[in-house]
């Protein structure tokens, strides 16, 4: 049934921010502000509409989530204060556990293949294994390929010490204490969905 | 019993006055050519050493009307405040000196400048000589009661706070409870509440009992009034209640009438009114939430799904043209009865045009969506039966380019407010005569010889008032409209229109009381006559009248009313035989001064252009050329004018005769969104202009020396080059033969 609330109601509680997605008047200032609004196919508040209209495989299947850059632009100019760059996280975040995503869409198999791998094996981002990872993720001639069309950046950034070719070895101070905290987050996040 | 007037001349030579004209030309102008026996100057007139001048002069009676020559009369008018009748300001600084573009050195331009001030000067002489001491219209039988029409919402606030104030109050309702609309209303918005979140209770049972137990009020239910006439302070008013009468005389008069809700089964076929027993009007639905069920009225079961749809037959010329501003406010209210009653288990969609929620009123809305209200900026395209009860809206989405179902269990359709005030068309020709028999369905049933009913702007039906400087007003003195009746508002709005309407009531009977119009010309003492050996029954001034204060007898003859009276003098400029005067303002006033300007030689080239100018919005704006030393042409004579509608043909003739080669009339904007403070003023002076080529053509002049425009009080910048163009149109032309006659 179109405009049934059931969706909206789980998008409130479980996802990250979900609840603020009521509070959207729809102006539209947040798709005048993203820079990358001509790779979104919803701007954010149609995303929210759409929420709100119960359209649930329109947006968990959607792509737009994954094109946050995260500039933060929205934010500083919603006027009704919604966090919408963290519900926009929050969207894609929920799509994943509800496992809607499409499993092609680049930033998700970075973030979620190589991203997050990346960084709770040592509790710090290793720039030049993540890069690597990124760079390799469709094999290795792709991965080859992809070295040398960017080399010249590489090269760049290696000689203004912006890059450090020495994958990071060891781990973070008080990884364990990171561990558990990751651990007791995913508790909690399943109570809630239980919860529900 | 009349003063001889002795006048004083005081010229202010400060600001630059002294140093730029020729002082001692100046008061020879004032002594030898006008004789005015006092004639003074000083270097800070308004300091005060300069008042104190003044003072002494008038304390010792040596003068007792006082010209002031030197600056607007805009300005410094707390320092120039005598305790006399006869006073005027010559503006030689900012109309004069401010306006003109002088090099040092330049001795034409020092002329055209002196020869200014001169005329000015001699405008200030002659216009004192020709004002007399006013007369006030005084009557002893007045009352300061206050009737008010209608015991609801309006009505009460109005008469509680008249009574308040220590006033009399008089309640006449038509049915036979107090709270009108009120009563029926299940909860109230929190309009006065912070945070502005959470639904008020109604609130009309106690001021019910306030008023009913207020022995300064006096109450009639079950009645209506059947006549009302006189004026201000007299009104006389006949009280229907069935069979019975009762007579009754009282000051002013608040009409609180309130609003109809507009006819349901009128509205568009898309909204689906009438075609199932689901869908509902937003008083239905008020009514099914005072009772305490929301249930789908087809088969009672509960209804947890609930549409409403905005803006119902509203902000659409087929049924209502305007927002009737509560229903985007109400409808939430409205969401929340059905939130509050099913908690999680509600589904409330708003389909909305544009949300209007003014002022605190946007954070009920941040506590609509907060509960969980959906708003959906959409139409209703369709609406059909469901077969699992309810219906089902097809929604146009603008939002999501949706067009799908929405099956809901109730569809509240949220219906605008018409006024209940009976109304008449201002630009309809009025009936003739003063007796008429008691028009069905009108409120007050005035006993005016435009007519029973208030005048109304545009085609909404609402009563006239000017909207941005007198609100309350409607175009009959004294009579005062609040809330719903003189335009859509919800519950805070309604009590502060209330308030507004009983202050304004208090200060008419006052006025009145006083003998002084109580606005636009707040205090003016001065009220119309005329001489009746010179009428010939045209009946111009009292069908022009903007505020329908002229009655006439049996045989036409104009029978002024002094109270309903704003002092426009609309009717001296409608006059033909020019035999209606103020005392301190007639068509011989401003004839003797055009007269009295000096009109240079044609071989000078000099010319002349008179510019008549309204005092409300054309003179602040020419005062704030002024201030802006934006320069004008310096063969230009401004002459103010109360009001455009006190403009007599006869004047444009004198000043032809005279030989000024232009005149340029600067009245307010006129039509549905006009300025004019008296309403009609300039539309009736731009209908007079139409018949003036007549004039010219007897006079063997072009047409295009005289032109009429529209100055708004913001016009400063635009004002110099309207002047200008008009100026230098007029030079294109022969000088006007008739100079030197």
């Amino acid at each position: 049934m179109a405009y049934d609330l059931t969706f909206a109601k789980d998008v409130y509680k479980k996802s990250e921010m979900g609840q603020w997605i009521k509070m959207c008047m729809q102006c539209g200032v947040c798709a005048g502000s993203c820079p990358l609004r001509a790779h979104w196919q919803h701007s954010p508040r149609q995303l929210f509409q759409m929420v709100r209209a119960g359209m649930r495989d329109e947006v968990l299947k959607s792509s737009d989530m994954w094109m946050c850059t995260s500039c933060y632009n929205c934010i500083v100019r919603c006027p009704r204060e919604l966090p919408i760059t963290h519900i926009i996280h929050g969207l894609a975040r929920y799509a994943e556990t509800e496992k809607m995503t499409d499993p092609q869409q680049p930033t998700r198999r970075f973030a979620v293949e190589v991203f997050w791998k990346n960084i709770t094996s040592t509790g710090r981002v290793g720039e030049a294994m993540l890069t690597m990872r990124l760079y390799f993720l469709d094999g290795l001639g792709a991965g080859i390929q992809r070295g040398l069309e960017m080399k010249d950046s590489a090269i760049g950034m290696l000689k203004t010490r912006r890059l450090n070719p020495i994958p990071f070895r060891g781990k973070l101070k008080g990884f364990d204490g990171m561990t558990k905290m990751l651990a007791k987050a995913a508790e909690l996040e399943a109570k809630l969905e239980n919860h529900a | 019993m009349e003063q001889q007037k002795k006048i004083g001349c005081y010229i202010c030579t400060g600001c630059g006055i002294g140093d730029a004209l020729d002082l001692k030309a100046l008061k020879a102008i004032a002594t030898k050519e006008q004789k005015i026996p006092v004639v003074k100057d000083h270097a800070l007139l308004c300091g005060s050493e300069g008042v104190a001048m003044i003072q002494q002069d008038l304390d010792d009676g040596t003068v007792n009307a006082v010209i002031v020559a030197a600056c607007s009369h805009r300005e410094k008018a707390a320092e120039f405040r005598f305790d006399i009748d006869l006073m005027d300001r010559v503006d030689l600084r900012d109309k004069c000196l401010w306006m003109l573009d002088v090099k040092d050195g330049d001795e034409t331009a020092e002329e055209d400048r002196q020869m200014m001030a001169e005329d000015y000067l001699r405008l200030g002489c002659v216009k004192i000589k020709k004002m007399n001491i006013p007369d006030p219209f005084l009557h002893s039988e007045g009352s300061k009661d206050v009737l008010v029409v209608g015991g609801g919402l309006a009505g009460l606030t109005a008469a509680r706070d008249i009574a308040k104030a220590g006033y009399n109050a008089v309640i006449v309702e038509k049915s036979d409870v107090l709270g009108g609309k009120m009563n029926a209303m299940h909860k109230v918005t929190p309009d006065n509440q912070p945070p502005y979140r959470e639904l008020g209770e109604n609130f009309i049972g106690a001021l019910i009992s306030e008023v009913e137990n207020d022995n300064r009020i006096k109450i009639f239910k079950n009645a209506l009034v059947s006549k009302t006439s006189g004026q201000p302070g007299q009104f006389d008013l006949v009280i229907k209640n069935g069979s019975t009468t009762k007579e009754l005389r009282v000051g002013s008069i608040v009409v609180a009438t309130g609003f109809d809700p507009y006819d349901p089964t009128k509205l568009p076929a898309n909204l689906g009114y009438g075609t199932s027993p689901d869908v509902i009007t937003s008083a239905d639905f008020e009514k099914m939430a005072k009772e305490g069920k929301i249930v789908r009225p087809s088969d009672g079961q509960p209804a947890k799904r609930v549409a409403f749809a905005l803006c119902a037959g509203q902000r659409d010329k087929e049924h209502l043209d305007y927002c009737s501003g509560a229903c985007c406010i109400y409808s939430m209210k409205q969401a929340m009865y059905v939130i509050d009653q099913y908690g999680d288990d509600a589904s409330t969609y708003l389909l909305y045009q544009e949300i209007r929620t003014p002022g605190q009123m946007e954070d009920f809305y941040r506590s609509a969506q907060d509960k969980g209200a959906v708003f959906i900026k959409g139409d209703v395209a369709g609406v059909s039966g469901n077969a699992k009860g309810g219906v089902s809206v097809k929604v146009r989405d603008h939002l999501i380019r949706n067009n799908e179902n929405l099956d809901v269990d109730l569809l509240v359709l949220a219906t605008g407010m018409v006024s209940t005030v009976d109304t008449l068309d201002p630009n309809a020709p009025s009936p003739v005569g003063t007796g008429r028999d008691e028009l069905p369905g009108s409120i007050l049933n005035l006993q005016y010889r435009q007519g029973p009913s208030l005048p109304r702007l545009g085609a909404a039906g609402f009563p006239d008032s000017h909207f941005i400087c007198f609100p309350y007003e409607t175009r009959r003195t004294g009579i005062y409209v609040a809330g719903p009746a003189r335009r859509p508002m919800g519950i805070a709005a309604t009590m502060t229109d209330a308030s507004g309407a009983a202050l304004k009531a208090i200060q008419a009977v006052e006025a009145v009381a006083h003998g002084v119009a109580v606005h636009p010309r707040s205090g003016d003492l001065s009220y119309p006559s005329y001489r009746p050996e010179g009428c010939t029954q045209c009946k111009r001034c009292t069908e022009e009248c903007p505020f329908g204060a002229i009655n006439e007898d049996d045989k036409g003859n104009p029978l002024f009313n002094p109270a309903r009276c704003r002092r426009c003098s609309t009717c001296m400029g409608a006059c033909p035989q020019k035999i209606i005067s103020f005392a301190n303002y007639s068509v011989d006033m401003i004839s003797s001064m055009i007269k009295e300007i000096e009109i240079p030689e044609e071989d000078e080239e000099k010319p002349r252009i008179l510019i008549f100018a309204c005092t409300n919005d054309a003179i602040p704006a020419l005062d704030m050329v002024g201030r802006n030393r934006s320069s004008i042409s310096p063969y230009v004579r401004i002459i103010p004018l109360r009001c455009m509608g006190s403009l007599s043909l006869v004047w444009i003739a004198d000043a032809m005769s005279k030989g000024f080669d232009g005149v340029m009339l600067m009245g307010c904007r006129h039509g549905d969104d006009y300025q004019c403070h008296n309403v009609r003023g300039s539309a009736l002076a731009e209908i007079r202009l139409s018949k003036v080529s007549e004039t010219l053509q007897r006079l063997k002049l072009e047409s295009s020396r005289v032109k009429m425009v529209e100055v708004n009080i913001m016009d400063a910048e635009t004002l110099p080059v309207v002047i200008s163009d008009f100026v230098e149109q007029i030079s294109n032309l022969n000088p006007n033969p008739y100079k030197g006659f």
